[in-house]
């Protein structure tokens, strides 16, 4: 655990000592990067506006992300299940991943209003992709010989999917999942720039009065959040993945 | 002294044809008759066609034309890769238990068969252990008992031993011997041993490189019972020239 936790920790208070240290000798002026204290300062005292922006940011960001990881896993099932489906969407789903979301983003709130909605479904759209392609990846690169051997006991298709497919693509579909949580919470946040609320919201109002410190803080709890995304699908990957696959054995 | 537990299976090959797109045909009118009951050894060089016959006679994959005819006309049939090719994410008692759950087999009722097998090739005490934690040759036998499972009347081996050590290979086959000699059922038996398969069978043939006709066919008329003292023995050898000068030939 020491051994874990150490190496990380000594280039964070390197620089965070350094911040605050160059910040209050004025070789960088305060109004462009605050001193850590500051921005400790300014989470005690913002916290209950801060923790309220969080939620909502998590909960638009859990939304967007849950929506993704279903709708992203169910396209890549239809998509495997035929040649002709694949060559004919999978196109516009690698077209749609090259649509830049901030441009899209006022869209969303033509769409959806302002609000909740806008930040889920913003979340979704650039978290979907990862999923899509890591999942398609996986299901057609099933063993052939083991396909053969279902084939070889008469196990129908959705046998086949559940029992096999699925199954064996698992580590590809965690990694679309894990990728795939980093952007659901980048999503969230840029919808929240528009759709108001959250910490988006919290980023943007306190840029127009020049508070970096609160900036900074409401960017760290983002980081935060998205932290304990990933961590939490690492956790799902390391139990269910244990006591099979290379990638979380030690 | 012979318990036919599954049967066995005659068939028929008459002018059997097969080619792949971009290739030259890869099976050209090939004639095979199998008796019930017998261990025949198929060797041939790299590429002529031996997987894409034995999956074409577990009817994983049609002639182009040709008929196959086996009698019953839907024998029991159970296919062994040349790896294991198990399912990582399944115990060996799940794994071995495969074919049955395909089958529609009550769960009681299948892994009393798996634990039969299992206990057959000396696998009892590991039936809670996964995949990763087996040797290569425990994979194998995993890979037969799921094989034997099913009570096959015809069993199709594609080099079942080639990725295994000498020693380890050497005690399989006369397992394996041992096991058609109490069952019965019929063995196609693919490998690139020749040795293997003088020792292992009770008829050899050679294809031949281009068509994969049937160039050399002969009984191996060894001892029903084959134990390892039969390795060095002079008879054995004769039928391994034998086999080796059609194998230069080609
Ligand atoms: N699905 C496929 N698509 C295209 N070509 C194939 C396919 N399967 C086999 N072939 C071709 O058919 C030929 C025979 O292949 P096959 O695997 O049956 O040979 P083999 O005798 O089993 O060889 P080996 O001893 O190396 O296993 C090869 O030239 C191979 O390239
Ligand atoms: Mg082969």
């Amino acid at each position: 655990m020491i051994k874990r936790v150490l190496p990380p920790s000594i280039p964070l208070l390197a620089v965070i000592a350094l911040m605050e240290v160059a910040v209050r000798q004025g070789w960088v002026a305060s109004y462009l990067v605050p001193t850590p204290t500051a921005i400790l300062k300014a989470m005690v005292e913002s916290r209950v506006e801060l923790a309220e922006a969080f939620l909502k940011t998590s909960a638009g960001a859990l939304l967007g992300f849950a929506l993704s990881t279903v709708g992203g896993i169910s396209a890549a099932v239809l998509l495997s299940s035929s040649r002709t489906i694949q060559r004919s969407f999978y196109p516009y789903a690698v077209f749609f991943q090259t649509v830049p979301i901030i441009a899209m983003a006022p869209l969303l709130v033509i769409w959806f209003g302002y609000g909740m909605r806008t930040v889920v479904a913003s979340a979704f759209v650039v978290s979907i992709f990862p999923v899509i392609a890591n999942t398609l990846t996986g299901l057609l690169s099933t063993d052939p010989a083991l396909r053969d051997l279902f084939q070889l006991y008469g196990a129908s298709r959705r046998v086949t999917l559940f029992k096999l497919r699925f199954p064996a693509a698992l580590p590809q579909i965690l990694t679309g999942l894990r990728i795939a949580s980093g952007l659901a919470v980048i999503g969230a946040i840029v919808g929240e720039f528009i759709g108001g609320q959250g910490l988006g919201s919290v980023v943007d109002v306190a840029r127009t009065q020049q508070r970096v410190d609160k900036v900074f803080a409401a960017v760290l709890l983002a980081s935060v959040l998205g932290l304990a995304l990933f961590g939490l699908i690492n956790l799902i990957s390391a139990i269910t993945l244990r006591r099979w696959h290379a990638s979380e054995q030690s | 002294m012979r318990v036919k537990i599954g049967g066995v299976t005659s068939l028929q090959l008459d002018r059997v044809r097969r080619s792949f797109p971009s290739g030259p045909t890869v099976i050209e009118d090939l004639n095979l008759k199998v008796d019930a009951g017998e261990f025949l050894a198929i060797l041939g060089p790299s590429g002529c066609g031996k997987s894409t016959l034995l999956r074409m006679i577990a009817r994983l994959l049609p002639p182009d034309s040709g008929t196959i005819t086996t009698s019953p006309q839907h024998p029991r049939t159970a296919f062994v890769f040349q790896d294991a090719h198990l399912l990582p994410w399944r115990t060996v008692l799940d794994n071995a238990a495969l074919p049955l759950e395909l089958q529609g087999v009550g769960r009681e009722q299948r892994y009393a068969a798996a634990r039969a097998e299992l206990a057959q090739v000396g696998l009892a005490d590991a039936e809670q252990r996964y995949p990763a934690q087996l040797s290569g040759g425990m994979r194998m036998r995993v890979s037969l008992a799921r094989a034997l499972a099913t009570s096959p009347s015809l069993l199709l081996m594609d080099e079942p031993f080639a990725a295994l050590d000498e020693i380890t290979r050497f005690n399989l086959e006369v397992q394996l011997r041992e096991l058609w000699c109490a069952r019965g059922m019929t063995v196609l038996f693919v490998t690139h041993s020749i040795s293997e398969a003088a020792f292992l069978s009770n008829r050899a043939i050679v294809l031949a490189r281009r068509g994969c006709a049937v160039i050399l066919d002969r009984p191996i008329d060894l001892p029903a019972e084959r134990t390892h003292a039969l390795r060095s023995d002079p008879r054995l050898g004769a039928h391994i020239q034998e086999l080796f000068a059609a194998m230069e030939e080609e």
